[in-house]
């Protein structure tokens, strides 16, 4: 006697909504384990790392401010996830978008017009299109696997930015830091709700999951990448251009990215360092599986995903646990997904042996 | 340029292409039985640790190497699990793997972080390593160096000479005509991405207890990737693997390239260093841009989910 | 032919059941099988004939049930155990590794030996001794479709089988080579071979089998001896009624020419692909064209360059009502008035895991759909609904997903929704394959009912067959070459399948790799 995967006729409409809740019991309990494992209470550790975030209306406000970035990039990498165009790079993408709205932030340092904000965003996002259109390059015109070449920009970004903090773009003032001068208060993205430090950028987000959903469910060219991603043979015998399902996905990861690199820069962070992404790139990924590629998903998961990010430095405060607990937290809850995941298409058996 | 230059040239060449080496042949193998695993960046982040941990603790620097490919196997195991008896599809599992173990590698190095780990004397062998600039060069490494050697006749020779190699390639070719033969695909399939895993284990072990005997965070620094990309570039041929991996290696040592030539180029670092990086990106495309010969020599099941239907 | 009935069967079944989620594919199955005999199993497709072979393949476990080999109760719990038992199989789809060469794929087949050379030279006895002529050393993606059969058939041989299972052996065939296999059977059968010959084919059965097990919806409706049965009492057992005939009627006046294909000549960059060479064909409205041809002799690349899914260099080398379509793409061909029916259902015509609304979308998105790149899903649910009720497609309703589906109703909702777009030019390839009776008949009185309306309509199909019944004219693809065309009235299968081997009158010598049987 023994337990077997049955294919389902049809998936579970069910189970398509409460695998990620299954998905984020079993992270929870894996968390449980996990703080008794390093000699924590559990209790304790699950408090701290997931209630003490949010437990007052401050913690709420900078969960919203974490989850902006996560949320702007999951949008952008859920658009070409769903036509099968893997988007690895956003963390280079997020970097070189906060480059060039941080270089048009320092080049016009001095200025005060109401234009110089909004500039920044589009060259982060034109940056961040940029450095995506790479990779859309590479695997339209070359074959080239896009998972590895827009991964290795990644690299490249990184060092691209190390490469101007430390030398080209240092602050004078900054006592040999390896970071550029602040940023003017004009080049500072409005706080939102006094108090906190909530910025204009969630209005981008939201405003970008609104277009994002209206893209992916009533154009038809969400309508066509949608098809390309499923089934690539009926895309071309419909004639729908696999190329530009191709642009379409890494632009829109890429300009998404762009945004949430500027973001961070003009906001919370208010300058460019070698710190300005704690791997958001990445973790966008995770919360756009969450969410199910769909905006509402991807709302409510970015906020999760923030949360993790907070729990790690609670952790680390209050626990004496690295912060890096948080990538354990959020690499456990993407595979959780994939295997809660199994229960959409198939069911378990108890299957007999014949006599 | 004196030989004793070449000569420590080649050496660094040969070192830095070791781990790479190593982990793409165990990737080979598995991407051989149809299955993309895109872990290894996490899994050799995760054998290095575990490498670096027990080789501090028990001061012995074979136990680490086990360690590591202890690890590794584990980690693999998640993986297996995921894309193979959960039917998970196979890109996301592997990207799944790698956030998750850099992520737990950076973990479980913390403590790790600025403990000191003995050097370990290289082994020379007796006659060979008296050649002339050769020798010192490639007769006097690190016992995982003669290692990926002997791994890469080994996976050939398995591959290509063996039934079990056979059986491997005709289950990446189409495991829905071995499965109606009646092999069993998802066990043979598991035995690859375990194998897979073991050889990821055993590269990153090879960085934190030989290479640079040390664990900082991220030190895998992305070759598990080029490890990958260099699977591509061998077009999933053991051989080329090899001249793949020493190219790569040399892109690694450029740094010391242009401060030992004396040339006086004033590059800043990071240029250099992002060279391995960008020659993956160009040397991708310079492969994949025949469609031809890719889909002639990859497994025609690469990265398909298989379900048995019965 | 005589067999020993009161000698013990070889093969016994009884009560054999297996149900999936969706579909009882067996219900309580009852089969005997002779030394010596040919033994058919008749059904249509969807009765339950390839999970039968799979279960006493050991490929699947029945739920229910018990076999007797030689008289004794067995478990076969996979095939390397079938295969211990003398049990060989051909599958439909042959198991076969392309990269492989013949004598690596039968290695992977036979338990333990390795030693290739000897195996070659067993292969080469092997194929000798019944009529088998292949080559150990080639690579399999190199050979032709009745070579590779002929390689799994020998790979079953080098075991010794007492019971040969064969599964819809001839539709990849000429006519010529089925009559080179019966020989090949018929040699074993004398030699006490045991064989069960699926299929659906009437004619051969009748010619071929000494008993026939009929099945339908996976129970068996009657045992007989093929000899004394006509094809009108097997087919009243194999689907309940009488096969329905369909009326093939006039073709029409001369109408314009709709389509034109003009020395094409395209060479693949599939390294396992077929080069088209100076292709010249006319399909004309009010007219249905077939093209037949065993497959793997350029259908799937002419295909291609006809519905656009494959860009040609010469413009002029496809015209679709006069205008030069070569560089245009399938949604710009579309828009003159093509249609297009592909032979795969899942994964090309349609998209599985998408709802048949969405999947109007894929190709009838001119019907109103679109309103400034954004999608009117109303009409598109209208369009499918009617679709649904036109076209007799049997499903859970307009939100049900493609593969929820059976063959027969999917492949009614696609030709339906081509045909709901009105075309100029309709093309269909294998439009009844794996098609039951039912379904197949009525797509082909609808293809009928066009082509009098006006439509100019080109099939390209394996089946004879069928071709036979609806086309008014018929040319035949050989290595990537087109045949003169034929009046179908003036031809017979005979004709035809002696050109399906490349050998019409003023054919190219053969030369170079031969992709044909």
């Amino acid at each position: 006697m023994w337990l077997k995967f049955e294919q389902r006729p049809e998936p579970s409409r069910t189970m398509t909504y409460l695998s990620p809740l299954l998905a984020v019991g079993l992270m929870f309990l894996s968390g449980l384990i996990l703080f008794l494992v390093l000699g924590k209470s559990p209790v304790e550790g699950f408090k701290v790392f997931f209630l003490n975030p949010i437990k007052d209306s401050y913690g709420i406000a900078e969960l919203f401010l974490k989850a902006t970035p996560l949320m702007l990039c999951a949008v952008g990498l859920s658009v070409g996830f769903k036509a099968n165009v893997w988007n690895i790079g956003a963390e280079g993408q997020l970097l070189i978008g906060a480059l060039m709205g941080g270089w048009l932030a320092l080049r016009f340092e001095t200025s005060t017009s109401p234009f110089l904000l909004p500039g920044m965003i589009v060259a982060g996002a034109l940056g961040g299109m940029a450095w995506a259109a790479i990779p859309a390059f590479l695997r339209t015109r070359f074959n080239a696997n896009e998972i590895l070449t827009s991964l290795m920009l990644v690299y490249i970004a990184e060092l691209v930015v190390s490469w101007l903090v430390h030398g080209p773009w240092k602050d004078p003032d900054g006592f040999n830091f390896p970071q550029t001068k602040l940023l003017s208060a004009t080049a500072t993205l409005p706080i939102l709700l006094a108090g906190t430090r909530v910025n204009a950028a969630l209005l981008i987000a939201i405003g970008a999951l609104v277009a994002g959903w209206i893209f992916m469910n009533k154009s038809f060219m969400g309508y066509q990448m949608k098809v390309a991603g499923q089934a690539e043979h009926a895309g071309r015998y419909a004639g729908f251009s696999a190329k530009r399902s191709v642009w379409i996905g890494m632009l829109a990861g890429g300009a998404m990215a762009g945004i949430a690199g500027i973001s961070e820069v003009s906001g919370p962070i208010g300058q460019i360092t070698e710190h300005i992404s704690p791997g958001y790139g990445f973790a966008a990924m995770i919360v756009a599986f969450v969410g199910r590629l769909t905006p509402i998903g991807i709302f409510f998961s970015s906020l999760l995903m923030a949360l993790l990010y907070m729990g790690g430095e609670q952790a680390q405060q209050y626990l004496n646990l690295p912060s890096s607990i948080s990538k354990v937290f959020q690499g456990m809850l993407l595979f959780f997904l994939l295997g809660s995941d199994v229960f959409i298409n198939f069911r378990l058996r108890l299957v007999r042996r014949r006599k | 340029m004196g030989t004793a230059f070449i000569s420590s040239i080649l050496f660094a060449t040969v070192v830095a292409g070791t781990p790479l080496i190593i982990v793409a042949l165990g990737e080979l193998v598995t991407e051989k039985a149809g299955v993309l695993n895109l872990g290894a960046e996490g899994t050799m982040s995760v054998g290095a640790v575990a490498a670096f941990a027990v080789a501090h603790s028990t001061g012995n620097p074979f136990l680490g190497i086990l360690a590591g490919m202890g690890a590794g196997i584990l980690m693999s195991l998640l993986f297996g699990i995921s894309a193979l008896t959960l039917m998970a599809n196979q890109v996301a599992s592997g990207l799944a793997l790698s956030i998750f173990g850099v992520g737990l590698s950076a973990f479980i190095g913390k403590p790790y972080e600025s403990v000191a780990l003995a050097s370990v004397t290289p082994i020379s062998i007796p006659l060979l390593s008296q050649i002339p600039v050769l020798g010192p060069a490639l007769f006097q490494q690190q016992g995982l160096v003669y290692f990926s050697w002997v791994l890469l006749v080994a996976v050939a020779w398995f591959l290509y000479r063996t039934k079990a190699g056979l059986v491997l390639r005709a289950v990446g070719e189409s495991p829905v005509s071995a499965h109606s033969i009646g092999y069993g695909v998802v066990r043979i399939r598991y035995q690859a991405v375990l194998f897979g895993g073991a050889m990821a284990g055993i590269g990153g072990a090879f960085m934190s207890v030989f290479y640079t005997p040390m664990w900082v965070e991220g030190m895998v620094a992305g070759r598990g990737w080029i490890a990958l990309s260099l699977v591509v570039f061998a077009t999933w041929r053991p051989a080329r693997v090899m001249i793949g991996a020493y190219l790569f290696g040399g892109c690694m040592i450029a740094q010391m390239f242009v401060q030992g030539s004396g040339a006086r180029i004033n590059i800043p670092a990071q240029f250099l260093s992002a060279i391995p990086y960008a020659a993956t990106v160009l040397v991708l495309v310079l492969i994949s841009r025949n469609r031809s010969t890719i889909r002639l020599n990859s497994p025609a099941s690469l990265g398909q989910t298989f379900l048995p239907d019965a | 032919m005589p067999t020993d009935t009161s000698a013990t069967p070889r093969l016994a079944i009884k009560g054999i059941r297996k149900v999936y989620p969706s579909v009882i594919a067996n219900d309580g199955i009852d089969l005997t099988v002779m030394p010596g005999e040919i033994h058919a199993v008749l059904g249509e497709n969807g009765a339950g004939k390839s999970t039968l072979m799979k279960v006493i393949y050991g490929v699947i476990r029945p739920d229910e049930g018990e076999l007797l080999w030689e008289g004794k109760p067995v478990i076969i719990p996979n095939p390397a155990q079938a295969r211990e038992l003398g049990i060989g199989m051909v599958f439909q789809h042959f198991s076969l590794f392309e990269t492989l060469s013949v004598v690596q794929n039968v290695a992977l087949a036979i338990p333990g030996e390795f030693d290739l050379p000897a195996l070659s030279k067993r292969i080469e006895e092997v194929s000798n001794r019944y009529g088998l002529p292949v080559d150990p050393r080639r690579l399999v993606h190199a050979l032709s479709v009745g070579e590779r059969q002929r390689v799994e058939i020998i790979r079953c041989l080098l075991q010794n089988p007492r019971l040969l299972i064969l599964d819809e052996p001839t539709s990849v065939l000429t006519p010529q080579a089925v009559r080179k296999l019966f020989e090949t059977l018929r040699q074993l059968a004398s030699e006490g071979v045991s064989i069960l010959y699926i299929s659906h084919k009437l004619d051969e059965i009748q010619e071929l089998c000494h008993t026939a097990t009929v099945l339908r919806n996976g129970k068996v409706t009657g045992i007989c001896t093929p000899a004394q049965e006509t094809p009108k009492t097997m087919a009243r057992m194999m689907i309940g009624e009488d096969l329905p005939v369909c009326h093939h009627g006039e073709p029409g006046n001369e109408g314009e020419v709709r389509l034109r294909i003009e020395a094409l000549s395209q060479a693949t960059d599939d390294p396992f692909g077929t080069h088209l060479r100076n292709i010249n064909l006319e399909v004309r409205a009010g007219e249905i064209v077939g093209i037949a041809g065993v497959s793997g002799n350029g259908q799937q690349e002419l295909l291609r360059a006809i519905s656009g899914e494959e860009p040609l260099a010469d413009h002029r080398a496809v015209q679709m009502c006069g205008v030069p379509v070569g560089h245009f793409n399938p949604g710009r061909r579309r828009a003159l008035g093509m249609c297009f029916v592909p032979e795969e259902r899942l994964g090309r015509g349609a998209v599985p895991r998408l709802s048949l609304t969405e999947n109007i979308l894929l190709t009838a998105y001119r019907k109103g759909m679109l309103f400034s790149g954004l999608i009117r899903w109303g009409v598109a649910k209208k369009f499918a609904e009617d679709c649904i009720t036109r076209f007799d497609v049997k499903c859970g309703g307009a939100g049900s997903e493609a593969k929820s589906l059976s063959g027969g109703n999917l492949q009614k909702f696609i030709v339906g929704r081509e045909i709901m777009q009105e075309p100029r030019l309709l093309v269909l390839a294998q439009p009844t394959w794996g098609v039951d009776v039912g379904a197949s008949s009525f797509i082909r009185r609808t293809l009928l009912d066009l082509r009098n309306s006006g439509t100019a309509i080109l099939v390209i199909s394996e089946e004879l067959e069928e071709l036979f019944e609806i086309c008014d004219r018929l040319v035949v693809i050989a290595k990537g070459t087109l045949s003169p065309s034929k009046v179908t009235s003036e031809t017979g299968v005979e004709e035809i399948g002696i050109w399906m081997s490349g050998m019409w009158p003023d054919a190219e010598k053969p030369g170079g790799t031969s992709h044909v049987a």
